[in-house]
């Protein structure tokens, strides 16, 4: 188990963390997701001990490790380049760790067997490893990294130097290496992707923050500040006043309209946000039971990869995510009115 | 093929307007060097067959080269640490070290002979320290290094550094997390890693002190270097007594590097 307790760590006068705290089970996979320049990277170089933090503590099954040289701490480190040493062959690079341990050349070339086996990198072995592709040269670094057997496994934007098509398939590889090692991985990333395929849970950081932590449907569908949803792609932000309140019911009043949502936190006469995505939008001709049931005119349709997103104003401002069959079948069309629903429950309610 | 030229120099005036313009500088270099070289080997060869004979000569020539051999060792083992001291690490007053390290190549040489001079004769407190434990600086061996490493090592130690600098932080940082200390991650990454860099500074700051004159006439007249050695032949002999000798020197210098040029390319 990974403790973070008050990280903080500045440059000059400014903090690039502040107060991190934080902790990761035994054996999870968590992910570290923010936008560029959120203090991710410091994060991990501050883990596996590259720096030092001004403040706090790091705690690595119970035992203080804050202060302790990099080399001591047993962790495996992925950098965004995976620089892997030059002047090393694959093979070189993956026993360079095992070597320092004075490990027996007969545990050093079955360890190395069975890394390359596993990361099917047999053929790689003897390669100059500038002439790797990115791909490869990511699977030499992970193997370099778990050859010393590290309690944690920790992954600086591990696909962000690859082509797509690459990507996809090192995800999958990612997730399954992380089943069969059974050990610690933080993975830090900008991309919203490789959180959802790959994260147990998720911490979210901004501004040298954590600010949320929870599993891919807590933060996708229930993020807990304006800035977060925004991060995570909900568009669909309205700002309002709660006006009425039974039991967990709340009625929020927004641009003269009123909706429906369920929350405990709130009392009537507070201001608040209210967050759907896209994708809990429902559109359609007729009237239904929802609670929540507006009339609007639709002011675009925007390509957006393989689905659509269709932006309504029905006083207030909604973008709903729909395919190209569902548009079809709907007839819809820029300028046309529209009815939209969705789900008192689908809503997320924080304050303002 | 001319059409190609025409093309080229219409898409692409510059470089080669340039280039001739430029072309002055390596007229300067080539030609009063081959002049030299033709006058003594190709007209009057006797003249240069005769210096080489002489024991004097070689043995100034062997002493430049023995003693700059010294002074780039020095500067390899004081320069390296310096070079990753200050590659690697920001601090207060690093520009400052590091306009320190330039100075020897901005101040005229004779200036730096005088002030090491002033610094390392015997009479001087400096001086008669080393004086007691043997060393002496004046008109001596040790005069010629010191004031040879004195111009020369700015040449290794900005080369080293360019050479650290260039290596990727990343590497070493990637190393301590693998279990190497911080000496070994030196030693087993970055060292290999800039040997280039550290060996062609080498040869440039070997090639410096060989050429050096100014401030190592002020502090050790004798024993004579080659540079010397030229200078006093030109006084009392002129051109025909000391041009057999720089000849020589050259040839051996060209030969030389162009032989360590060779190795170090191949690694």
């Amino acid at each position: 188990m990974i403790r973070l307790e008050n990280l903080s760590n500045k440059w000059g006068e400014e903090f690039e963390l502040k107060n991190v705290s934080l902790e990761v089970k035994q054996g999870e996979y968590f992910v570290i997701l923010g936008p560029t320049g959120a203090g991710k990277t410091l994060l991990l170089e501050l883990i596996v001990g590259i720096y030092i933090p001004n403040e706090g503590k790091i705690l690595i099954d119970g035992k203080d490790i804050t202060y302790e040289v990099p080399e001591k701490r047993n962790l495996g480190f992925l950098y965004q380049d995976y620089s892997l040493f030059p002047h090393f062959s694959a093979k070189k690079n993956i026993e360079y760790g095992m070597k320092l341990r004075n490990i027996s050349k007969n545990e050093i070339d079955e360890k190395i067997k069975e890394l390359s086996k596993m990361f099917k990198i047999q053929n790689l072995m003897h390669r100059d490893v500038t002439t790797l592709s990115g791909g490869e040269q990511q699977k030499v670094a992970i193997a370099r990294a778990l050859a010393i057997n590290p309690k944690v496994l920790l992954l600086d934007e591990p696909f962000s130097a690859l082509d797509e098509n690459t990507k996809t398939k090192l995800i999958s590889d990612m997730k399954e290496l992380h089943r069969k090692e059974g050990i610690t991985f933080i993975h830090v990333t900008h991309s919203q992707e490789e959180a959802i395929l790959l994260a147990d849970r998720i911490g979210i950081m901004m501004y040298g923050k954590i600010v949320q932590v929870g599993t891919p449907d807590e933060i996708f569908y229930k993020p807990v500040t304006k800035e977060i949803a925004q991060f995570v792609k909900i568009e669909n932000i309205w700002e309002g006043k709660i006006t009425n309140k039974k039991e967990e019911e709340i009625v929020v009043e927004v641009n003269g309209k009123e909706i429906v949502a369920l929350s405990n936190h709130f009392k009537v006469g507070q201001d608040v946000r209210i967050i759907i995505r896209p994708e809990d939008i429902i559109l359609g001709k007729g009237d239904t039971s929802a609670r929540n049931n507006f009339k609007g005119k639709i002011t675009a349709i925007i390509k957006h990869g393989f689905y659509y997103i269709i932006r309504i104003d029905c006083g207030f401002k909604v973008e709903a995510a729909l395919t190209k069959q569902s548009i079809e079948s709907l007839n819809l069309k820029e300028g046309k009115d529209i009815n939209i629903f969705f789900k008192a429950t689908a809503l997320q309610v924080i304050k303002r | 093929m001319q059409k190609r030229i025409k093309l080229e120099f219409r898409r692409n005036p510059l470089s080669f307007i340039f280039f001739f313009i430029g072309f002055i500088l390596i007229i300067l270099v080539v030609g009063t060097l081959f002049n030299l070289l033709f006058k003594q080997l190709v007209i009057s060869p006797a003249n240069f067959i005769a210096i080489l004979k002489e024991p004097s000569v070689l043995k100034s020539i062997g002493l430049t080269l023995y003693a700059s051999f010294l002074a780039t060792i020095l500067a390899v083992i004081f320069g390296t640490p310096l070079a990753y001291a200050v590659a690697r690490n920001s601090f207060y007053g690093k520009n400052i070290i590091e306009a320190i390290i330039d100075v020897p190549v901005i101040i005229p040489h004779t200036v730096a002979g005088i002030a090491l001079f002033s610094l390392l004769s015997i009479r001087s407190p400096v001086g008669s320290v080393f004086a007691n434990l043997g060393i002496v600086f004046q008109d001596s061996l040790w005069g010629i290094v010191v004031a040879m490493l004195f111009v020369s090592y700015p040449l290794f130690v900005n080369s080293a550094k360019d050479g650290f600098l260039s290596i990727n932080p990343n590497y070493e940082r990637v190393a301590r997390t693998l279990g190497a200390s911080q000496w070994k991650s030196f030693y087993q990454i970055a060292l290999p890693l800039s040997y280039n860099s550290l060996l062609s500074g080498a040869i440039m700051s070997w090639a410096r002190g060989i050429s050096e004159f100014g401030a190592i006439v002020v502090i050790a007249y004798y024993p004579m270097i080659a540079a010397t050695l030229i200078f006093y032949r030109f006084n009392t002999g002129g051109l025909k007594e000391s041009q057999p000798i720089a000849v020589l020197l050259i040839l051996l210098c060209f030969v030389i590097f162009l032989f360590l040029r060779l190795i170090s390319n191949k690694k």
